[in-house]
């Protein structure tokens, strides 16, 4: 069953200047993502930085005030279409872990309070349950019941995205935006959170949409992956299909770029010249035509749509 | 005040911190007094490098911060070369002592606290060597730049917001090898360095702030600053963390090419195995202020030695490479101002044997250029430990 369905979602923002602060062009941040998650699976979404897969998690949450088009279901309801109360409960559902485990823990609460806040604030648990609820949250992500009472500055940085983990899980919600949880720590850390949330998702049958620009742990967590460039979705597909045959000349770039921790694995690497276009005045026709090699006339007037080139692999290109 | 003390370890009360900052600025006192000194004799920092080839030669070096909770052995006993044009990469956790290496060779040590206490560091000038850790503060300034220079972590925030491109480049030009030029001239050769590195609109570009570039552009533009004036060692302090996939493999291909045209060394500082394969020649492994293992990029690629190196590339997913669960070195890094006395690592080491217990253990040679510091490499237990492992099967080695 799919726990999200996300059809050609949009969101833009607007730039405001000159005169009486006026809107004087719109940054499309993301511009048509389609894709579905199954329950209990890991959706990884790749791209460079800017590329808006940051956006593209948050607009799912409906973090991001209103949404410029597009349809997010959530269980088969329209998130867009919740009514406050509604909204409040689903909440629960559906959690985000932040990028930065230094900045988005409030240092002037004790970590019990961090954890606990929203478990509170939904009631729930009762109250007389509370404190045995919070230590076996906190044992679950390999946190001591004695650091309930600790400020995050006491802790380091895997230590503070367990602690965010941990936030998101007390809600016991199915669905989990994991906003490059694992890019600010490191290698070895990088191995226990992942680890943690491997585990996590075993025991919970939780979802999660994995947003990375690091292509090898999306790899290694992935079920599905989607590659998105200047705010389109132009790769979607099992993980195995995308990383053994990328067929978008995107995807290769990006897959020949990473680096090999191997001396002699030679370079045989794509190097794509330039730099992503801005999102504010995207190229006409398709979004990559500026710096792909195989760009023809057609790639620059027209926009190209979703093929399903195998089964469950979709791509967005004029070549196929 | 002793109550507190037993209660929580390793807080300390204002007495004790009283005590130790007064001691600290006793040594911290003397060792930049002695740097301070103007019109010091040359004789006094010239020296000889062991071997010509090398750029620079690390002996020995001891820098320590002296903190008001203690002292922080930082580096720690590190010794290492770098070859002309080769490029060393140093690899390691944060806070091992990678980045505090670097800044002792470049003296951009964050004074009083960080000294260099003893050891030497050697730097290639060519027709002489000098001594770093003697060289005084007067003399170190013809030197960065010129000899030595440096490409920041982070290109966000290492360049100045308040100046145009042009200007910040131009500076360094003018201060390090500006004697006699024109402004024109100046500008000419910062024109001259954007376009090497690879910037297409270096006359606008010249003219632009640092916030309408990309990450990208700004990295690109702060390896020309550190190249205007030709260096012979290039530090990059890891360059390309803060960038993505794409652009990384541009400035990769960039500085590599860079190198072998101004044939400099480079000291490739990092965390990502990835860019170490693909652009070291030597590597070298260090966890909390020492080395634990170094050798050539095969060596410790296809036969890391050091369960730490061993832990630490089988703990990073690897495109192609399915696994389970990844492995995770357990526990964590030593208090860095209460350093045990026997192997740092021991206490998160999986293979560890009796004989760990003893003191730290010394470097031990598995070929001419494959150094390890473990006890399973001394021949003394080789029986015990049987064959020094090469990586478990599958893993790490590959």
């Amino acid at each position: 069953m799919d726990i999200l369905q996300v059809t050609d979602l949009k969101k833009y923002f607007p730039i405001k200047g000159g005169f009486m602060n006026r809107v004087v062009g719109q940054v499309k941040a993301v511009d048509g993502v389609t894709f579905r998650l199954k329950k209990g699976t890991t959706m990884g979404l790749v791209g460079e930085s800017g590329c808006g897969k940051t956006t593209t998690g948050r607009t799912i949450l409906r973090l991001n005030g209103g949404k410029t088009g597009g349809e997010v279901l959530f269980n088969g309801k329209e998130v867009y279409d919740l009514s406050d109360k509604e909204l409040r409960e689903a909440r629960t559902k559906m959690q985000i872990i932040f990028q930065d485990p230094f900045s988005s823990l409030s240092p002037r609460l004790p970590v019990g309070e961090i954890i606990g806040e929203a478990v509170k604030e939904h009631h729930l648990v009762p109250k007389a349950e509370y404190d045995d609820y919070l230590d076996r949250v906190m044992d679950e992500c390999g946190l001591q019941p004695f650091h309930k009472t600790r400020y995050p500055h006491e802790f380091s940085g895997g230590q503070r995205q367990r602690i965010c983990i941990a936030r998101a899980l007390a809600l016991n919600p199915e669905f989990v935006v994991c906003d490059e949880p694992v890019s600010a720590l490191d290698v070895s850390i990088q191995a226990q959170i992942i680890n943690l949330l491997k585990k996590l998702q075993q025991q919970r049958g939780l979802s999660y949409l994995f947003i990375s620009h690091d292509l090898s742990v999306v790899e290694h967590i992935s079920d599905t992956v989607g590659v998105m460039y200047l705010g389109s979705l132009v790769e979607y597909g099992e993980k195995k299909d995308i990383f053994d045959n990328p067929l978008h000349p995107y995807t290769k770039a990006l897959f020949s770029a990473i680096p090999i921790p191997d001396p002699k694995a030679g370079m045989k690497r794509i190097v794509l010249e330039g730099s992503i276009p801005s999102p504010a005045n995207p190229p006409s026709g398709c979004k990559f035509h500026t710096r792909c090699k195989y760009c023809t006339e057609k790639c620059k007037t027209e926009t190209p749509v979703q093929k399903e080139v195998e089964k469950g692999h979709f791509v967005v290109c004029h070549q196929f | 005040m002793a109550k507190n003390t037993k209660k929580n370890e390793g807080y300390l009360s204002s007495r004790e911190i009283r005590e130790i900052s007064r001691k600290n600025r006793k040594i911290t006192g003397e060792l930049e007094k002695k740097w301070k000194r103007k019109h010091v004799p040359e004789s006094e920092y010239l020296t000889q490098m062991k071997n010509p080839e090398n750029a620079v030669e690390f002996e020995d070096l001891h820098t320590w911060f002296f903190t008001d909770a203690g002292t922080v052995k930082s580096v720690d006993g590190v010794t290492f070369d770098v070859p002309i044009g080769k490029t060393i990469g140093v690899v390691g956790e944060s806070g091992c002592g990678k980045s505090v290496t670097s800044l002792s060779l470049m003296q951009l040590l964050q004074r009083p606290q960080g000294q260099i206490v003893s050891g030497h560091i050697r730097l290639n000038l060519g027709d002489k060597a000098i001594e770093i850790s003697n060289t005084p503060r007067e003399q170190m300034q013809k030197i960065r730049g010129n000899v030595v220079s440096m490409i920041f972590q982070e290109p966000m925030t290492s360049l100045n917001p308040v100046f145009r491109i042009g200007d910040q480049v131009d500076e360094v030009i003018a201060l390090h090898n500006g004697e006699g030029k024109t402004k024109e001239q100046i500008k000419e050769e910062t024109i001259k360095a954007l376009e090497m590195v690879g910037i297409a609109n270096s006359q606008g570009v010249y003219r632009m702030f640092p916030h309408e570039l990309s990450g990208g552009m700004r990295q690109r533009v702060m390896i020309a600053m550190a190249l205007a004036c030709h260096p012979k060692v290039i530090i990059a302090d890891e360059p390309t963390t803060a960038l993505d996939v794409t652009i990384q493999a541009q400035i990769l291909d960039l500085l590599r090419d860079l190198k072998d045209r101004i044939n400099s060394s480079i000291m490739l500082i990092t965390h990502d195995l990835g860019v170490i394969a693909e652009m070291a020649d030597y590597v070298v492994v260090m966890y909390a202020g020492k080395i634990v293992e170094k050798g050539t990029a095969e060596d410790i690629f296809y036969h890391p030695t050091h369960p730490y190196t061993i832990g630490l590339m089988a703990s990073k997913p690897v495109v192609g490479r399915q696994t389970d669960e990844l492995y995770s070195i357990p526990g964590k890094v030593p208090n860095p101002v209460n350093m045990p006395d026997y192997c740092y690592f021991r206490d998160r080491c999986e293979k560890r044997l009796p004989c760990c217990d003893g003191e730290y253990p010394c470097e031990f040679s598995l070929s001419d250029t494959h150094k390890v510091s473990c006890y399973r490499c001394d021949p003394k237990y080789m029986n015990e430990a049987g064959k020094p492992d090469q990586a478990p099967d599958g893993e790490g080695g590959r």
